[in-house]
C-alpha cells in the first residue's frame, strides 16, 4: 500500500485521485465517512465521545502548474513548494491525461560557461512533452494543469526510496490506525496544505475536536551547518516531536504525554529543528477558542524534491507511538 | 511603580506566558470575579455592567507574551545556539543577558572570525549559559527551551527603560484601567492574550470565544523622535497615540471619532499614530466572526524589541485615563 499511496499523482488542488484511494481503503472500517465542500476527507471511527480526537494529515504534494503553452510546443510552468534546483532533467506526469514528460533546459553545448555555474530560475526551465507545437499539446493538456514526478518507489530493507513522502506517509499511519486499531477518533485527510494550510481550517472548525495531532512528515537534516553543531533529525532515529516551529507553539501537556509514553514503551524519538516549517497544526490549534494541538512527524531525506528517502523503522514507530499516545488520552487527560 | 517593575522583569516569551499570566491574575483578583484561561492561555477577565441595559461587549485587549530566543543546538563546548521567536534583530542583541524559564541565566556572544559576515547573522550569535561542556550544559537547558531578555527596569527622568514594554506595558495599562474606573457602560472584557509576537494567535481565540461589539488592542508603538529616525509623526511625551493605521489594520472610523472625542472633551493628551510597519492584536479580533469594530491605543516606545526599551510615564497616564473615559461614557 505504501508503494501505491507515493505513486499516486495529487499536487495541492487536485486531490480527487489520492482521495479515492483513501476512501477505499478506509470505507470498511469506519463509522462515518465525509467529503467537505473543499475536498477533505473525514472519517470518523467509534462512537462520538468526549475526548473528542482529530488527527490530521494533508493529501497533497508538492509539484508544478502548467502556466502557458509556447508556439513550439514548450510548457512554461510555475513551481509549488519545489526549489528548484532539485527539478532539472526530471521525468514528469502531466494532468488528466497523465501524459508524460521531461523538465527540459539548455543542453551543455549552446550554454557558456557562466550559465553552466549557475542555478537557472524557474522561468527559464520549462516542460517537454516531445511535442512540436502548441496544437499538438492543446489536444492533450490544458493550461492550469498540475504536473508531479514521476518516480517509482522502491525498497532496500528498512529504506525507501520514492516521492510525495510528505505526506503520503501521514496519510499510511492514519490509515494503518483505521485499520489496525480501534481507536476512537475522527481522521481527517487535508487537502491545500502546501500552499497555505488551507483544508485543515475549515476541517478543524468543522469537527471542533477537543484535542488534534497533526501527522506529517518532516526534513532529516544530516548535513551539519557548523561544526561541533549535530544537525536533526536523523533518518532511523525514530517519529519527530515538534516543540515550536513557525506556525505553532505545540501545547506542552501533549509533547509531555508522547514524552512519557515513548520512554515508558522504550520507542526512540527525536526532535525537530525550532522555528522551520510549518503543519496543518498551525491553523488547527488558532480555531474557534483554541484547539490544544501538537505534530508527529516522521523523518525523510531530501523532501519537497523528486525523490526522498525514508525509514520503516521510523514509520512503524510513529504508529506504535501513535497509537499508544492516543490510548492515553482517551483514557483520559485533564486539559486545563 | 512597583508593578510596573515587576511585569516587566518577569519571563513571559511567546507560549511561555505562564508566570506572568500568573503575575496579572493575582493583581487582578480583587477587582474581578469572573477570570478564565482559555486553551491558548490567554486571561480573560469579565466585568459586567451594573445597568443591565449596557449589554453591548467591548474587549480590551494586550498581550503578555515578549520575544524570546530558542535553544536549537547545544554545542559539544556548552554553548547554546538559537532561533528567534518573534521578531529579534541582530544589532540590538549582542552581550545582552538572558533569562530561561527554569531560572538559568546567560550571555549572547557571536563569533569573532575574519569571515563571520558584518552586521552577523542570527546564526552567528549563541548563548553562553558558563557550562564547561555539553553534558553539563544539557542538565541546565534542553533543546526547545526558550529564553527571554534579563533585564532590570528604572526609571529615567519620568521614562520607563525595561525589557517587554511591549507590551507588559499595556497590560498595565488594562489592570489599572480595572482599578480606576467608576462606573462601566459596557459587557466589559479585558484580555491578557499569549503568542502575539509569533502571529497575533491568542487574540483570535480569545476574541472568538467572547464575540464582542467593540475592540480596542492596546499596545506599544514606534517613534520618529531620535537622532536620524525614520520619519513618524509620533513622539515620546506626547501623549497616547491613536492609531488611525498600520501594516495590517485600518482603525474603524466609528472608534477612531470616540477616541479623539473623549481625549479632546477631557483634556487628555493624544497624537495620531501612522505606523508603516508593524500590527496589533486589532488585526486579526477585526476579522473574528462577522467583524468586529476596533481600535488601537498605541504607547509611544523607542527601542522596541531589545532590551531596554523606552517609553513615557505621561503617556502611560493618558492612555489609561482615555481608556478609564471610554469606558465610564459608552460608545
Amino acid at each position: 500500500m505504501l508503494k501505491e499511496i507515493c505513486e499516486i499523482p495529487g499536487v495541492s488542488g487536485d486531490e480527487d485521485k489520492i482521495r479515492l484511494f483513501i476512501k477505499e481503503q478506509t470505507c470498511d472500517y469506519v463509522d462515518d465517512l465525509t467529503e467537505d465542500v473543499y475536498g477533505n476527507l473525514i472519517v470518523r471511527k467509534g462512537k462520538e465521545k468526549k475526548p473528542k480526537i482529530l488527527l490530521a494529515a494533508h493529501m497533497d504534494e508538492v509539484g508544478m502548474m502548467i502556466m502557458n503553452i509556447e508556439k513550439n510546443g514548450l510548457l512554461k510552468f510555475k513551481t509549488i513548494g519545489l526549489h528548484p534546483q532539485s527539478i532539472l532533467a526530471k521525468r514528469v506526469i502531466i494532468g488528466e491525461k497523465q501524459i508524460p514528460g521531461v523538465i527540459g533546459h539548455k543542453p551543455i553545448h549552446l550554454s557558456q560557461q557562466a550559465e553552466r555555474n549557475k542555478m537557472p530560475a524557474v522561468k527559464e526551465l520549462f516542460i517537454d512533452i516531445g511535442a512540436n507545437s502548441r496544437e499538438e499539446v492543446e489536444e492533450l493538456i490544458q493550461i492550469g494543469e498540475l504536473a508531479t514526478f514521476d518516480t517509482k518507489f522502491h525498497k532496500d530493507d528498512d529504506r525507501i526510496f520514492g516521492k510525495a513522502f510528505d505526506n503520503r506517509i501521514g496519510c499510511y499511519i492514519l490509515i494503518k490506525l483505521i485499520q489496525d486499531t480501534d481507536l476512537s477518533a475522527y481522521f481527517a485527510f487535508t487537502v491545500q496544505e502546501e500552499v497555505g494550510l488551507r483544508g485543515a481550517r475549515i476541517i478543524a472548525y468543522r469537527v471542533n475536536p477537543d484535542v488534534a495531532i497533526a501527522v506529517d512528515t518532516t526534513g532529516a537534516n544530516e548535513l551539519p551547518e557548523k561544526k561541533d553543531l549535530p544537525a536533526y533529525p536523523i533518518l532511523g532515529n525514530g517519529p519527530v516531536l515538534t516543540v515550536v516551529d513557525a506556525t505553532i507553539i505545540c501545547d506542552r501537556k501533549i509533547i509531555k504525554l508522547f514524552e512519557d509514553t515513548a520512554k515508558k514503551h522504550n520507542i526512540k524519538y527525536q526532535y525537530k529543528q525550532p522555528m522551520i516549517g510549518g503543519t496543518d497544526a498551525g491553523v488547527i490549534h488558532i480555531t474557534r477558542e483554541g484547539i490544544p494541538s501538537a505534530v508527529l512527524s516522521t523523518p525523510a531525506r531530501y523532501i519537497h524534491s523528486p525523490l526522498s528517502i525514508a525509514s520503516i523503522k521510523d514509520i512503524k514507530n510513529a504508529i506504535k507511538l501513535l497509537t499508544l499516545t492516543i490510548e492515553e488520552i482517551l483514557r483520559g487527560v485533564k486539559w486545563n | 511603580m512597583e508593578l510596573i517593575k515587576n511585569l516587566t522583569e518577569i519571563y513571559g516569551p511567546s507560549g511561555r506566558e505562564e508566570k506572568i499570566r500568573i503575575l496579572i491574575k493575582s493583581e487582578i483578583t480583587k477587582f474581578c470575579k469572573d477570570i478564565k484561561v482559555d486553551v491558548l492561555g490567554n486571561l480573560i477577565a469579565h466585568i459586567p455592567s451594573k445597568n443591565k441595559k449596557d449589554t453591548k461587549k467591548l474587549m480590551f485587549c494586550a498581550h503578555m507574551d515578549e520575544i524570546g530566543l530558542i535553544v536549537k543546538h547545544i554545542d559539544k563546548q556548552g554553548f547554546l545556539r538559537f532561533a528567534s521567536v518573534g521578531g529579534i534583530f541582530t544589532e540590538k542583541i549582542l552581550h545582552h543577558r538572558v533569562l530561561f524559564e527554569n531560572g538559568v541565566t546567560g550571555v549572547i556572544g557571536v563569533e569573532t572570525k575574519p569571515e563571520t559576515p558584518k552586521p552577523p547573522n542570527l546564526d552567528n550569535f549563541y548563548i553562553d549559559i558558563g557550562a564547561k561542556n555539553q553534558d553539563e550544559a544539557k542538565k541546565m537547558v534542553q533543546l526547545g527551551d526558550i529564553a527571554s531578555f534579563y533585564q532590570g527596569t528604572e526609571i529615567i527622568n519620568k521614562k520607563v527603560v525595561a525589557k517587554a514594554l511591549d507590551d507588559r506595558i499595556g497590560c498595565y495599562c488594562l489592570i489599572e484601567t480595572m482599578k480606576r474606573f467608576k462606573k462601566n457602560r459596557f459587557d466589559l472584557y479585558f484580555v491578557f492574550s499569549t503568542q502575539e509576537e509569533v502571529g497575533l494567535r491568542g487574540a483570535r481565540t480569545s476574541a472568538f470565544r467572547i464575540n464582542p461589539d467593540y475592540a480596542i488592542a492596546v499596545d506599544v508603538t514606534g517613534t520618529g523622535d531620535t537622532p536620524e529616525s525614520p520619519q513618524m509623526a509620533v513622539s515620546i511625551g506626547k501623549g497616547v497615540a491613536i492609531k488611525i493605521k498600520d501594516s495590517l489594520f485600518i482603525t474603524n472610523p466609528f472608534i477612531k471619532d470616540k477616541l479623539i472625542t473623549y481625549a479632546r472633551r477631557f483634556k487628555i493628551p493624544y497624537q495620531l499614530e501612522i505606523l508603516e510597519r508593524g500590527t496589533t492584536d486589532a488585526a486579526v479580533i477585526q476579522l473574528i466572526k462577522e467583524g468586529v469594530l476596533s481600535g488601537v491605543l498605541s504607547i509611544p516606545t523607542r527601542y522596541i524589541h531589545s532590551p531596554n526599551e523606552m517609553c513615557d510615564l505621561n503617556d502611560v497616564r493618558a492612555t489609561i485615563n482615555l481608556m478609564v473615559a471610554c469606558t465610564e461614557q459608552g460608545f
